[in-house]
């Protein structure tokens, strides 16, 4: 028999080992798959390295693709936090994305250092509203947030789709699907010459900091964790859960919209239907690995997006498939987790009776 | 006189980390016999009775049970089905039985293979009606569980574990749950069943049954065997003296004037879904320096009744008045800012947030507090400062203020509510089972920090289900049943035990 209990306190050496051997349990299992597709895998792995720190190029590469993880790890975080599980990051990247472009393309005129926290705002603000629906319907009437937020995100891309195709349409597309330039003043600055990487990553490890400080020392960030870890406990000592359970809602909805605001104004510069490769998904892995800690948050949104462009640049480089990246990628998510799993839990073998 | 013994736990220990839970038990069972097993919580009786049933494994020891014809034979330890082979039977505190099952199917459940089933209904049924008649256990059986009293579930347990040839009976704690003259009916029916040649081991906090009811005692103390003892040779102060290893601090009460009214109900309604939620046109009045005690059955409105006080529920009707003022928000802020301190039924669901610190949960209560908040930011300072002192204050025991409350045991979690409670200086105090599940220290520690607040004007509301508590502590004792209240003009033991079941006295 089995049993699986709780360490009391993970060592120093736990917490630092596992994931490293979880790590180099990954690249020995994706080597398998690497090797049936005929590669050489010193090579490969050669290429994965080179890929995130083969060049500031690379490096950089990297951190714009972990900027979108924080936000929506962040999303991910504070909601689950509270136990209040939005699936629906996705949808209020989209929708942030949308009302950045709706008023950063020429609604207002106005210099950067005002047009720029502008659209942040009214990204954040859509994304918002994107989560206050499902919340109220969760308090007022039970309604199963995993269900409304994860459908909502269909909907979401399918009225974008409507937008792209109708009044937010770029005139001089050529007939594509996107929308109209964000304005040069609403750009966000890029942080080096020649390279993507951009400033919607310093607002990212901002935000990142300052939900650090108000899970752990605000008044806010306690009943959000009280109301997360027991609400029935939480209610009969007078905190408003309803009303906390909301708050935690808005906020997760607005760092989900920034990821979008973060894209298509420090990235691409226009709204398609493929912005996000599912960045409001990761993000939920992104939170878990992270244990739900705003700063971990930052580390695990790193280690992700190595992952991912390392492994993207690997098969470009050898020339195998890039379902083969997909499937590094994979491996190393579950070995994480499981490590993660390992540190926090002793699995016990009891032996059978012996009279 | 040949071999008696049916059982005997040899030399059992158990450790859980660094905990030990026992350490070398030696107990023996004679045919025929009541054993008490009695022991404050933790002393170590759930985790023997677990590894006398299969569900732990000793590190040491051995089982030995006899068989029909007496011979002792060693039980294979860790496996639940070798205990039920051996004729070893348990019944839980909480009831296992399927409410939507007569107590035929009930009885007849997990005993028999799905598919002979039909064919022996009809000789389990004469079985059953045969064990009816040796030991008085009278339960209607095609009746569905759902529709019988507490007192008649647990008759249809212990049938059930008779059914499977059990001839060591294990009871756990069988009276909480019952009516004192429930109770005594169930000793009546232990009785006919040892004459039967059964034997029986029964858990109890209960002095007093114990005392009535047994042949023997047994006292577990941080899980060693302390102390064993005829009953005829024992009495309250000896039995109680060996299970908290010192004689039982007495809470020291003096007469008091009752002053100003700091709870006032009239004609409160709650309209719940059954009787367990509902109150009827209740009037109740408590006075400062007044300690009412609220005796019942559980599920008779004390829910109702501990959730309006609360702020957990509105009444239907009627009107609630605290110190005077009229309360007409039911919010559990509401209620605090009126001057009620809650200690909640449930101190682990509802008391607690076992997966934050200790000096967090000190201050649940007090978030708006100046000295808690400044600027939206919580005062670490001091609120570390102060959970430092209501530690010391209050005995706080555990691995320190910045540890998970869940780290600690249930009697500290109580003195943490208490802390939390009584700091805030409340009129009125709504103490609901405050005791169950601790142990005497713990206990008596709860009682005299409810003295020293009736003591400095306080009114409590003490909603329990020991009577011998309600009695110790109470200025005046009011009935609950059916969601209706009834004053008891004396604190004759047999009087209240009738209007607890009922009975118009």
């Amino acid at each position: 028999m089995i049993r699986i209990e709780p360490r009391e306190a993970p060592s120093r050496w736990w917490t630092i080992g596992i994931p490293v051997v979880s790590a180099l349990s990954a690249l020995l299992l994706a080597a398998i798959p690497l090797a049936a597709a005929g590669a050489n895998i010193f090579e490969a792995y050669g290429e994965m390295y080179k890929g995130v720190f083969g060049s500031t190029f690379a490096f950089t590469e990297m951190l714009t693709r972990a900027t979108p993880l924080i936000f929506t790890g962040l999303a991910a975080t504070l909601a689950f936090r509270a136990k209040l599980w939005n699936i629906g990051a996705e949808g209020q990247l989209y929708l942030g994305a949308m009302a950045a472009v709706v008023v950063g393309t020429g609604m207002i005129d106005a210099p950067s250092f005002v047009l720029i926290p502008i659209i942040l705002l009214a990204g954040a603000t859509a994304g918002a509203a994107g989560m206050a629906g499902p919340a109220y319907l969760k308090t007022k009437f039970g309604a199963d947030e995993v269900v409304t937020t994860l459908l909502l995100n269909f909907i979401i891309l399918i009225f974008l789709q409507m937008m792209l195709e109708g009044p937010l349409k770029d005139p001089m597309g050529m007939g594509w699907p996107q929308s109209e330039p964000i304005v040069d003043n609403a750009i966000l600055p890029q942080l080096l010459p020649r390279m993507r990487v951009h400033s919607g990553l310093i607002i990212a490890l901002v935000v990142a900091a300052v939900a650090h400080v108000m899970m752990s020392k605000s008044v806010w960030g306690f009943k959000l964790r009280a109301v997360g870890e027991n609400a029935a406990a939480a209610l009969h000592a007078g905190i408003g859960v309803k009303r906390t359970l909301i708050g935690a809602a808005v906020i997760s909805g607005a760092l989900a919209g920034l990821a979008g605001v973060s894209e298509v104004a420090g990235l691409r510069g226009y709204l398609t239907t493929d912005l996000s490769p599912g960045f409001g998904y990761t993000g939920i892995v992104v939170a878990m690995l992270a244990g739900l800690s705003p700063i971990g948050v930052v580390i695990s949104a790193v280690f992700i997006a190595s992952i991912f462009v390392g492994a993207d640049t690997m098969s470009r480089a050898i020339g195998v498939s890039s379902y083969l990246a997909d499937l590094v990628v994979a491996l190393s998510l579950i070995c994480v987790l499981i490590g993660g799993f390992v540190a926090r839990y002793r699995i016990t073998r009891t032996t059978k009776g012996d009279a | 006189m040949t071999e008696s013994r049916v059982l005997s736990l040899n030399n059992l220990s158990k450790r859980f980390g660094s905990v030990v839970a026992n350490d070398a038990v030696n107990i023996e069972l004679h045919r025929g016999e009541v054993l008490a097993l009695l022991g404050e919580n933790g002393a170590g009786k759930t985790t023997l009775m677990n590894m006398l049933f299969g569900h732990y494994l000793p590190d040491s020891g051995s089982i030995d049970v006899a068989d029909e014809a007496g011979e002792m034979h060693p039980l294979t330890l860790g496996h639940p089905q070798a205990a039920l082979d051996a004729g070893i039977g348990m019944v839980h505190q909480h009831f296992t039985l399927a409410e939507n099952l007569t107590v035929l199917d009930s009885i007849l459940l997990g005993s028999e293979s799905l598919l002979s089933w039909r064919h022996n209904r009809r000789a389990a049924r004469e079985k059953v009606g045969r064990i009816i008649e040796r030991t008085g256990l009278a339960a209607p059986l095609d009746e569905q569980v759902g529709k019988l009293t507490v007192g008649e579930r647990q008759r249809v347990e212990i049938l059930k574990a008779l059914y499977h040839d059990a001839r060591i009976l294990v009871l756990d704690e069988p009276t909480a749950v019952l009516t004192p003259q429930e109770a005594d009916t169930l000793f009546e029916n232990i009785d006919a069943m040892t004459k039967e040649g059964l034997s029986v081991i029964f858990i109890s906090h209960k002095l007093r049954e114990v005392l009535a009811f047994s042949h023997r005692i047994v006292v577990l103390r941080h899980g060693k065997k302390v102390g064993e003892i005829a009953t005829s040779d024992a009495d309250e102060r000896v039995i109680a003296r060996m299970m908290v290893g010192a004689d039982t601090p007495v809470t020291p009460r003096e007469t008091m004037e009752p002053g100003a009214p700091v709870l006032q109900l009239k004609a409160v309604t709650v309209k719940g879904d059954n009787a367990r939620t509902s109150l009827h046109s209740v009037d109740l009045t408590i006075r400062a320096h007044e300690v009412v005690g609220i005796a019942g059955v559980s599920g008779n409105g004390q829910s109702a009744l501990a959730r309006m006080v609360s702020g957990l529920a509105s009444p239907d009707s009627g009107e609630m008045m605290v110190s005077g003022n009229k309360i007409s928000r039911f919010t559990p802020p509401v209620m605090q800012e009126a001057g009620v301190g809650r200690i909640p039924e449930d101190r682990h669901h509802d008391g607690v947030i076992g997966a934050m610190s200790v000096a967090e949960n000190l201050v649940l209560e007090r978030l708006n507090d100046a000295e808690v908040r400044k600027h939206g930011f919580l005062q670490q300072k001091y609120i570390r400062s102060q959970a430092e002192e209501l530690s010391k204050d209050y005995d706080i025991r555990g691995p320190g203020i910045d540890a998970d409350a869940r780290l600690l045991s249930g009697g500290n979690i109580q003195k943490l509510i208490l802390a939390r409670v009584f700091e805030c200086m409340p009129d009125l105090i709504l103490a609901n089972q405050p005791t169950r599940g601790l142990d005497m220290g713990a206990a008596a520690e709860v009682a005299r920090r409810l003295m020293e607040a009736r003591t400095r004007g306080a009114g409590v509301l003490l909603i329990s289900e020991d009577l011998d508590e309600i009695l110790a502590l109470s200025d005046r004792v009011i009935v609950i049943h059916d969601g209706q209240l009834i004053e008891a003009h004396s604190k004759d033991r047999e009087t209240i035990g009738l209007m607890m079941a009922g009975e118009h006295v």
